[in-house]
Protein backbone atom coordinates (compact mmCIF):
# COMPACT_ATOMS: atom_id res chain seq x y z
CA UNK A 1 0.00 0.00 0.00
CA UNK A 2 1.34 3.47 -0.84
CA UNK A 3 -0.03 7.24 0.07
CA UNK A 4 -0.62 9.57 -2.17
CA UNK A 5 -0.76 13.16 -1.19
CA UNK A 6 -1.62 16.23 -2.72
CA UNK A 7 -0.87 19.17 -1.57
CA UNK A 8 -2.91 21.10 -3.81
CA UNK A 9 -5.68 20.18 -2.78
CA UNK A 10 -4.71 19.83 1.06
CA UNK A 11 -6.10 22.29 3.32
CA UNK A 12 -4.04 21.66 6.47
CA UNK A 13 -6.39 20.34 8.91
CA UNK A 14 -3.44 18.41 10.17
CA UNK A 15 -6.25 15.41 10.92
CA UNK A 16 -3.38 12.79 9.27
CA UNK A 17 -0.83 14.30 11.62
CA UNK A 18 -2.87 13.49 14.84
CA UNK A 19 -3.82 10.04 13.34
CA UNK A 20 -0.32 8.94 12.51
CA UNK A 21 2.61 11.18 13.19
CA UNK A 22 5.07 8.43 11.75
CA UNK A 23 3.92 9.11 8.29
CA UNK A 24 2.20 12.15 8.01
CA UNK A 25 3.73 15.92 8.56
CA UNK A 26 2.65 19.46 7.80
CA UNK A 27 5.03 22.07 6.33
CA UNK A 28 5.73 25.12 9.04
CA UNK A 29 5.61 27.66 6.12
CA UNK A 30 2.48 27.27 4.87
CA UNK A 31 0.78 23.89 6.57
CA UNK A 32 0.02 21.50 3.89
CA UNK A 33 0.92 17.65 4.29
CA UNK A 34 4.26 15.97 4.00
CA UNK A 35 4.76 12.68 3.90
CA UNK A 36 7.56 11.34 5.68
CA UNK A 37 6.87 7.52 4.71
CA UNK A 38 4.65 6.97 1.63
CA UNK A 39 4.44 3.08 2.71
CA UNK A 40 3.10 3.35 6.18
CA UNK A 41 3.82 0.42 8.54
CA UNK A 42 0.46 0.83 10.11
CA UNK A 43 -1.92 0.79 7.17
CA UNK A 44 -5.48 0.81 9.39
CA UNK A 45 -4.38 4.40 10.49
CA UNK A 46 -3.83 5.22 6.87
CA UNK A 47 -6.95 4.14 6.02
CA UNK A 48 -8.65 6.57 8.68
CA UNK A 49 -6.18 9.53 7.36
CA UNK A 50 -7.51 9.16 4.13
CA UNK A 51 -11.45 8.86 5.54
CA UNK A 52 -10.76 11.77 7.73
CA UNK A 53 -9.27 14.30 5.47
CA UNK A 54 -11.34 16.96 4.65
CA UNK A 55 -9.85 17.76 1.47
CA UNK A 56 -9.90 14.68 -0.16
CA UNK A 57 -6.13 15.05 -0.84
CA UNK A 58 -5.07 11.90 0.36
CA UNK A 59 -5.72 8.24 -1.10
CA UNK A 60 -4.19 4.79 -0.79
CA UNK A 61 -3.14 2.47 -3.76
CA UNK A 62 -2.26 -1.14 -3.87
CA UNK A 63 1.23 -1.64 -6.15
CA UNK B 1 -36.44 13.06 -8.86
CA UNK B 2 -37.65 16.17 -7.07
CA UNK B 3 -40.02 15.29 -3.95
CA UNK B 4 -42.83 18.01 -4.42
CA UNK B 5 -44.92 16.03 -1.65
CA UNK B 6 -42.54 16.89 0.97
CA UNK B 7 -43.99 19.65 3.33
CA UNK B 8 -41.53 22.65 4.05
CA UNK B 9 -40.54 22.88 7.32
CA UNK B 10 -39.40 26.43 8.64
CA UNK B 11 -35.26 26.42 9.98
CA UNK B 12 -33.93 27.30 12.13
CA UNK B 13 -35.41 25.62 15.09
CA UNK B 14 -34.18 26.05 18.47
CA UNK B 15 -33.04 22.97 20.39
CA UNK B 16 -34.94 21.04 23.40
CA UNK B 17 -32.26 18.83 24.23
CA UNK B 18 -28.77 20.13 24.49
CA UNK B 19 -27.40 17.31 22.29
CA UNK B 20 -30.01 15.19 20.56
CA UNK B 21 -31.27 16.51 17.00
CA UNK B 22 -34.44 18.20 17.39
CA UNK B 23 -37.92 16.08 16.65
CA UNK B 24 -38.53 18.10 13.64
CA UNK B 25 -35.29 17.61 12.25
CA UNK B 26 -35.60 13.44 12.89
CA UNK B 27 -39.02 13.84 11.07
CA UNK B 28 -37.39 15.55 7.76
CA UNK B 29 -34.87 12.48 7.93
CA UNK B 30 -37.57 10.28 8.23
CA UNK B 31 -39.59 11.82 4.75
CA UNK B 32 -36.61 12.05 3.25
CA UNK B 33 -32.53 12.72 3.51
CA UNK B 34 -32.74 15.39 1.76
CA UNK B 35 -35.61 18.24 1.62
CA UNK B 36 -37.03 21.49 1.21
CA UNK B 37 -36.79 23.61 3.78
CA UNK B 38 -37.93 27.76 4.08
CA UNK B 39 -35.32 30.07 5.75
CA UNK B 40 -35.96 33.34 7.82
CA UNK B 41 -35.67 35.29 4.76
CA UNK B 42 -38.66 33.18 3.41
CA UNK B 43 -36.02 31.66 0.55
CA UNK B 44 -36.77 28.21 -0.06
CA UNK B 45 -33.54 25.71 0.56
CA UNK B 46 -32.62 22.09 0.82
CA UNK B 47 -31.45 20.41 4.12
CA UNK B 48 -29.37 17.51 3.96
CA UNK B 49 -29.50 15.32 7.34
CA UNK B 50 -27.08 12.41 6.60
CA UNK B 51 -23.18 12.50 6.93
CA UNK B 52 -22.34 10.84 3.97
CA UNK B 53 -24.43 13.47 1.77
CA UNK B 54 -23.01 16.49 3.52
CA UNK B 55 -19.30 15.00 2.77
CA UNK B 56 -20.58 14.52 -0.60
CA UNK B 57 -21.58 18.05 -0.87
CA UNK B 58 -18.84 20.16 0.41
CA UNK B 59 -16.09 18.16 -1.68
CA UNK B 60 -18.18 18.68 -5.24
CA UNK B 61 -16.88 22.58 -6.89
CA UNK B 62 -20.22 22.85 -8.23
CA UNK B 63 -21.16 23.84 -4.69
CA UNK B 64 -20.05 27.68 -3.92
CA UNK B 65 -19.06 29.42 -0.62
CA UNK B 66 -19.31 32.36 -1.66
CA UNK B 67 -21.11 34.19 1.38
CA UNK B 68 -21.60 37.78 -0.61
CA UNK B 69 -23.99 35.75 -3.37
CA UNK B 70 -27.40 37.50 -2.58
CA UNK B 71 -28.59 33.32 -2.81
CA UNK B 72 -26.52 32.19 -0.70
CA UNK B 73 -28.65 30.25 2.39
CA UNK B 74 -28.45 32.12 5.76
CA UNK B 75 -30.31 31.20 8.65
CA UNK B 76 -30.61 34.90 9.72
CA UNK B 77 -33.90 37.21 9.41
CA UNK B 78 -32.21 39.00 6.41
CA UNK B 79 -29.90 38.79 3.50
CA UNK B 80 -25.89 39.34 5.52
CA UNK B 81 -25.34 42.34 3.58
CA UNK B 82 -24.01 43.29 6.97
CA UNK B 83 -21.22 41.49 6.33
CA UNK B 84 -19.83 44.02 3.32
CA UNK B 85 -18.94 46.13 5.88
CA UNK B 86 -15.77 43.61 5.42
CA UNK B 87 -13.88 42.65 2.52
CA UNK B 88 -15.25 38.88 2.07
CA UNK B 89 -12.50 36.39 3.74
CA UNK B 90 -11.64 33.02 3.00
CA UNK B 91 -14.64 31.74 4.37
CA UNK B 92 -16.83 33.09 1.39
CA UNK B 93 -13.85 32.18 -1.16
CA UNK B 94 -14.34 29.34 -4.05
CA UNK B 95 -11.60 28.10 -5.65
CA UNK B 96 -8.64 29.43 -7.24
CA UNK B 97 -8.58 32.06 -4.40
CA UNK B 98 -9.28 29.71 -1.57
CA UNK B 99 -6.37 27.56 -1.34
CA UNK B 100 -4.01 30.47 -1.26
CA UNK B 101 -5.70 32.56 0.76
CA UNK B 102 -6.12 30.01 3.33
CA UNK B 103 -2.42 28.33 3.24
CA UNK B 104 -1.03 31.64 3.71
CA UNK B 105 -1.92 31.54 7.62
CA UNK B 106 -2.27 27.83 7.78
CA UNK B 107 1.56 27.74 9.00
CA UNK B 108 0.29 29.33 12.06
CA UNK B 109 -2.22 26.80 13.17
CA UNK B 110 0.02 23.63 12.26
CA UNK B 111 -0.34 20.53 14.83
CA UNK B 112 3.11 21.15 15.95
CA UNK B 113 2.42 24.83 16.15
CA UNK B 114 -0.57 24.36 18.60
CA UNK B 115 1.39 21.42 20.37
CA UNK B 116 4.16 24.10 21.28
CA UNK B 117 1.65 26.43 22.84
CA UNK B 118 0.85 23.48 25.29
CA UNK B 119 2.79 25.05 28.33
CA UNK B 120 1.52 28.39 27.87
CA UNK B 121 -2.21 27.18 27.85
CA UNK B 122 -1.79 25.34 30.82
CA UNK B 123 -0.95 28.64 32.69
CA UNK B 124 -3.53 30.17 31.59
CA UNK B 125 -6.05 26.75 33.06
CA UNK B 126 -4.11 26.89 35.78
CA UNK B 127 -4.06 30.85 36.65
CA UNK B 128 -8.07 30.97 36.16
CA UNK B 129 -8.75 27.96 38.10
CA UNK B 130 -6.70 29.67 40.79
CA UNK B 131 -8.65 32.45 40.49
CA UNK B 132 -12.24 30.44 41.22
CA UNK B 133 -11.01 28.03 43.76
CA UNK B 134 -9.56 31.57 45.51
CA UNK B 135 -13.21 33.35 45.16
CA UNK B 136 -16.82 32.20 46.10
CA UNK B 137 -18.94 28.93 45.70
CA UNK B 138 -21.60 28.68 43.57
CA UNK B 139 -18.86 30.34 40.61
CA UNK B 140 -20.09 30.78 36.97
CA UNK B 141 -17.64 28.90 34.63
CA UNK B 142 -18.55 30.33 31.84
CA UNK B 143 -17.40 33.29 33.34
CA UNK B 144 -14.66 31.88 35.15
CA UNK B 145 -12.96 29.63 32.91
CA UNK B 146 -14.70 28.74 29.82
CA UNK B 147 -14.87 32.11 28.17
CA UNK B 148 -11.27 33.51 29.52
CA UNK B 149 -9.14 30.49 29.35
CA UNK B 150 -10.31 30.93 24.54
CA UNK B 151 -10.46 34.16 24.51
CA UNK B 152 -6.82 34.99 25.94
CA UNK B 153 -5.26 32.31 24.23
CA UNK B 154 -6.54 33.87 20.73
CA UNK B 155 -5.65 37.34 21.97
CA UNK B 156 -1.84 36.05 22.42
CA UNK B 157 -1.93 34.21 19.24
CA UNK B 158 -3.26 37.07 17.06
CA UNK B 159 -1.04 39.71 19.34
CA UNK B 160 -4.77 41.38 20.40
CA UNK B 161 -4.75 43.03 23.77
CA UNK B 162 -6.76 40.84 26.19
CA UNK B 163 -7.50 44.45 28.24
CA UNK B 164 -10.34 44.89 25.12
CA UNK B 165 -11.98 41.50 25.74
CA UNK B 166 -14.98 43.12 26.83
CA UNK B 167 -15.22 44.87 23.78
CA UNK B 168 -14.82 42.17 21.12
CA UNK B 169 -16.73 40.06 23.40
CA UNK B 170 -19.59 41.12 23.87
CA UNK B 171 -19.83 42.65 19.80
CA UNK B 172 -18.94 39.08 18.96
CA UNK B 173 -22.27 37.80 21.64
CA UNK B 174 -24.13 40.51 19.51
CA UNK B 175 -23.29 39.06 16.08
CA UNK B 176 -24.00 35.57 16.88
CA UNK B 177 -26.98 36.42 18.32
CA UNK B 178 -30.01 35.32 15.36
CA UNK B 179 -31.84 37.37 17.10
CA UNK B 180 -29.74 41.06 16.14
CA UNK B 181 -31.37 43.37 13.85
CA UNK B 182 -29.75 44.01 10.30
CA UNK B 183 -28.68 47.72 11.54
CA UNK B 184 -27.32 46.85 14.87
CA UNK B 185 -25.34 43.92 12.72
CA UNK B 186 -23.74 46.33 10.39
CA UNK B 187 -23.10 48.98 13.80
CA UNK B 188 -21.12 46.20 15.43
CA UNK B 189 -19.10 44.59 12.37
CA UNK B 190 -18.14 48.32 11.89
CA UNK B 191 -16.91 48.66 15.37
CA UNK B 192 -15.25 45.63 15.23
CA UNK B 193 -13.44 46.72 12.00
CA UNK B 194 -12.69 50.12 13.30
CA UNK B 195 -10.93 48.48 16.36
CA UNK B 196 -9.27 45.82 13.80
CA UNK B 197 -7.88 48.42 11.56
CA UNK B 198 -6.26 50.32 14.09
CA UNK B 199 -4.32 47.83 15.75
CA UNK B 200 -3.51 46.60 12.24
CA UNK B 201 -1.98 49.90 11.40
CA UNK B 202 -0.22 49.67 14.63
CA UNK B 203 1.67 46.61 13.61
CA UNK B 204 2.79 48.10 10.14
CA UNK B 205 5.08 49.77 12.02
CA UNK B 206 5.73 48.07 14.96
CA UNK B 207 6.07 44.61 13.37
CA UNK B 208 5.78 42.61 16.51
CA UNK B 209 6.39 38.81 16.52
CA UNK B 210 2.66 37.65 17.04
CA UNK B 211 0.10 36.47 13.97
CA UNK B 212 -0.47 39.74 12.75
CA UNK B 213 3.02 41.16 12.84
CA UNK B 214 4.17 37.86 11.12
CA UNK B 215 1.58 38.39 8.37
CA UNK B 216 2.37 41.72 7.80
CA UNK B 217 5.78 41.01 6.92
CA UNK B 218 5.00 38.01 5.35
CA UNK B 219 2.57 39.34 2.99
CA UNK B 220 5.08 42.44 2.21
CA UNK B 221 8.18 40.28 1.18
CA UNK B 222 5.65 38.39 -0.82
CA UNK B 223 4.16 41.36 -2.54
CA UNK B 224 0.56 41.11 -1.85
CA UNK B 225 -0.27 43.04 1.47
CA UNK B 226 -3.20 44.33 1.87
CA UNK B 227 -4.84 45.86 5.05
CA UNK B 228 -8.27 44.91 4.33
CA UNK B 229 -7.47 41.05 4.07
CA UNK B 230 -5.65 41.04 6.99
CA UNK B 231 -8.88 43.00 8.89
CA UNK B 232 -10.88 40.05 7.59
CA UNK B 233 -8.88 36.98 8.68
CA UNK B 234 -8.42 38.46 11.81
CA UNK B 235 -12.47 39.31 12.73
CA UNK B 236 -12.74 35.60 11.90
CA UNK B 237 -10.19 34.37 13.99
CA UNK B 238 -11.23 36.59 16.85
CA UNK B 239 -14.90 35.84 17.03
CA UNK B 240 -14.45 32.19 15.81
CA UNK B 241 -11.74 31.73 18.34
CA UNK B 242 -13.13 32.19 21.41
CA UNK B 243 -16.96 31.86 21.30
CA UNK B 244 -16.81 27.95 19.91
CA UNK B 245 -13.80 26.60 22.19
CA UNK B 246 -15.62 28.42 25.25
CA UNK B 247 -18.99 27.01 24.90
CA UNK B 248 -18.01 23.49 23.97
CA UNK B 249 -15.80 23.83 27.26
CA UNK B 250 -19.22 24.44 28.94
CA UNK B 251 -20.98 21.93 27.67
CA UNK B 252 -18.30 19.36 27.86
CA UNK B 253 -18.26 20.09 31.58
CA UNK B 254 -21.56 19.28 31.82
CA UNK B 255 -21.45 16.13 29.62
CA UNK B 256 -18.43 14.92 31.65
CA UNK B 257 -20.63 15.42 35.06
CA UNK B 258 -23.57 13.59 33.65
CA UNK B 259 -21.44 10.62 32.79
CA UNK B 260 -19.48 10.07 35.92
CA UNK B 261 -17.54 6.41 34.61
CA UNK B 262 -16.12 8.14 31.68
CA UNK B 263 -15.08 11.06 33.82
CA UNK B 264 -13.56 8.83 35.97
CA UNK B 265 -11.69 6.86 32.96
CA UNK B 266 -10.31 10.13 31.75
CA UNK B 267 -8.95 11.18 34.82
CA UNK B 268 -7.44 7.45 35.49
CA UNK B 269 -5.82 7.82 31.91
CA UNK B 270 -5.50 10.78 30.32
CA UNK B 271 -4.41 9.31 27.17
CA UNK B 272 -8.16 8.75 26.69
CA UNK B 273 -9.36 12.83 26.83
CA UNK B 274 -8.09 13.29 22.96
CA UNK B 275 -10.98 10.60 22.11
CA UNK B 276 -13.63 11.63 24.36
CA UNK B 277 -12.96 15.36 23.38
CA UNK B 278 -13.57 14.08 19.72
CA UNK B 279 -17.28 12.42 20.86
CA UNK B 280 -18.11 15.21 23.33
CA UNK B 281 -17.69 17.61 19.76
CA UNK B 282 -20.01 15.11 18.12
CA UNK B 283 -22.45 15.19 20.76
CA UNK B 284 -23.09 18.19 20.93
CA UNK B 285 -22.20 19.78 17.44
CA UNK B 286 -22.48 23.14 18.53
CA UNK B 287 -22.81 25.05 15.01
CA UNK B 288 -26.33 23.50 14.32
CA UNK B 289 -26.73 24.63 9.99
CA UNK B 290 -22.90 23.66 9.01
CA UNK B 291 -21.96 23.64 5.98
CA UNK B 292 -23.97 25.99 4.05
CA UNK B 293 -23.42 26.13 0.27
CA UNK B 294 -25.28 27.78 -2.91
CA UNK B 295 -25.31 25.30 -6.18
CA UNK B 296 -23.61 27.05 -9.04
CA UNK B 297 -24.79 24.58 -11.45
CA UNK B 298 -27.69 21.65 -11.64
CA UNK B 299 -26.60 18.93 -9.26
CA UNK B 300 -28.23 15.81 -8.68
CA UNK B 301 -27.49 14.63 -4.65
CA UNK B 302 -29.21 11.64 -3.01
CA UNK B 303 -31.89 11.58 -5.95
CA UNK B 304 -32.88 15.08 -5.69
CA UNK B 305 -32.05 17.65 -8.43
CA UNK B 306 -30.75 20.89 -6.89
CA UNK B 307 -31.10 23.70 -8.99
CA UNK B 308 -28.56 26.47 -9.64
CA UNK B 309 -28.73 29.16 -7.83
CA UNK B 310 -30.66 27.09 -4.52
CA UNK B 311 -28.97 26.70 -1.26
CA UNK B 312 -27.87 23.64 0.58
CA UNK B 313 -28.28 23.86 4.37
CA UNK B 314 -26.56 20.84 6.44
CA UNK B 315 -28.14 19.94 9.54
CA UNK B 316 -24.48 19.14 11.52
CA UNK B 317 -26.44 18.01 14.43
CA UNK B 318 -28.13 15.14 12.18
CA UNK B 319 -25.21 14.35 10.38
CA UNK B 320 -23.10 13.72 13.81
CA UNK B 321 -26.56 11.69 14.76
CA UNK B 322 -26.64 9.66 11.59
CA UNK B 323 -27.20 6.21 12.80
CA UNK B 324 -25.40 4.33 9.66
CA UNK B 325 -22.52 6.13 10.56
CA UNK B 326 -22.70 6.58 14.61
CA UNK B 327 -24.15 2.98 16.41
CA UNK B 328 -26.37 4.15 19.48
CA UNK B 329 -25.91 7.97 18.18
CA UNK B 330 -27.94 9.49 21.11
CA UNK B 331 -25.24 8.08 23.53
CA UNK B 332 -22.30 9.33 24.55
CA UNK B 333 -19.65 7.03 24.61
CA UNK B 334 -15.80 8.55 24.34
CA UNK B 335 -14.79 4.49 23.67
CA UNK B 336 -16.47 5.08 20.09
CA UNK B 337 -13.92 6.35 18.02
CA UNK B 338 -15.98 9.69 17.22
CA UNK B 339 -13.05 11.30 14.90
CA UNK B 340 -15.14 11.38 11.62
CA UNK B 341 -17.26 13.80 13.11
CA UNK B 342 -18.22 17.17 11.12
CA UNK B 343 -18.36 19.37 14.26
CA UNK B 344 -15.79 21.17 12.76
CA UNK B 345 -17.39 20.92 9.11
CA UNK B 346 -15.57 19.23 5.94
CA UNK B 347 -14.43 20.03 2.75
CA UNK B 348 -11.53 22.63 2.18
CA UNK B 349 -13.11 25.38 4.43
CA UNK B 350 -13.07 22.63 7.56
CA UNK B 351 -12.24 24.77 10.73
CA UNK B 352 -8.75 26.78 10.80
CA UNK B 353 -8.28 26.45 14.26
CA UNK B 354 -9.37 23.27 15.11
CA UNK B 355 -6.42 21.90 16.76
CA UNK B 356 -6.20 24.62 18.74
CA UNK B 357 -9.77 23.80 20.07
CA UNK B 358 -8.55 20.31 20.70
CA UNK B 359 -5.59 21.30 22.47
CA UNK B 360 -7.88 23.88 24.90
CA UNK B 361 -10.17 21.44 24.92
CA UNK B 362 -8.04 18.68 26.31
CA UNK B 363 -5.70 20.65 28.83
CA UNK B 364 -9.09 22.06 30.43
CA UNK B 365 -11.08 18.91 30.79
CA UNK B 366 -7.64 17.06 32.35
CA UNK B 367 -6.81 20.22 34.51
CA UNK B 368 -10.03 21.02 35.99
CA UNK B 369 -11.14 17.76 36.79
CA UNK B 370 -7.89 16.89 38.31
CA UNK B 371 -7.67 20.40 40.68
CA UNK B 372 -11.00 20.51 41.70
CA UNK B 373 -12.27 16.61 42.16
CA UNK B 374 -15.53 17.76 43.97
CA UNK B 375 -16.85 19.54 40.89
CA UNK B 376 -20.43 19.35 40.51
CA UNK B 377 -22.99 21.41 38.85
CA UNK B 378 -24.84 23.92 41.08
CA UNK B 379 -28.11 24.23 39.21
CA UNK B 380 -30.19 21.09 37.31
CA UNK B 381 -29.22 20.44 33.92
CA UNK B 382 -32.39 21.13 32.19
CA UNK B 383 -32.83 24.31 33.98
CA UNK B 384 -29.30 26.10 32.83
CA UNK B 385 -29.56 28.97 29.99
CA UNK B 386 -28.34 27.18 27.09
CA UNK B 387 -28.11 29.44 24.03
CA UNK B 388 -30.98 28.27 21.42
CA UNK B 389 -30.71 31.91 20.28
CA UNK B 390 -27.39 32.27 19.08
CA UNK B 391 -25.98 30.44 16.00
CA UNK B 392 -23.43 28.70 18.09
CA UNK B 393 -24.94 26.62 21.05
CA UNK B 394 -23.77 26.60 24.15
CA UNK B 395 -24.50 27.92 27.45
CA UNK B 396 -24.29 32.01 28.81
CA UNK B 397 -24.03 30.77 32.37
CA UNK B 398 -22.49 27.76 34.16
CA UNK B 399 -23.52 27.57 38.12
CA UNK B 400 -20.83 25.11 39.37
CA UNK B 401 -19.78 24.43 43.57
CA UNK B 402 -16.85 22.05 44.86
Amino acid sequence: MRIIADTNTCVGAGQCVLTDPEVFDQSQDDGTVILLNERPADVEKAREAVNICPSGALSLVED
Amino acid sequence: MTDTDTTASTLPVARTCPHAPHAEHLRLREEAPISRVTLPTGKQAWALTRHEDVRTMVADPRFSADRTNPDFPTLLKTQQDATRALKPGMISMDPPEHGPARRAVLGEFTVKRMTAMRPRIQQIVDEHIDAMLAGPRPADLVRALSLPVPSLVICELLGVPYADHEFFQSRSAKLLNRETALEARRGVLLDLKAYLADLITTKETELPDDLLGRQIRKRRAEGGYDREDLISLSFLLLIAGHETTANMISLGTVGLLQHPEDLAAIKADPTKTPAAVEELLRYYTIVDFAPSRLATEDVELCGVQIKAGEGVVSLANMANHDPDVFADPMSLDIERGARHHIAFGFGAHQCLGQNLARLELQIVFDTLFARVPGLALAAAVDELPYKTDSTIYGLYQLPVTW
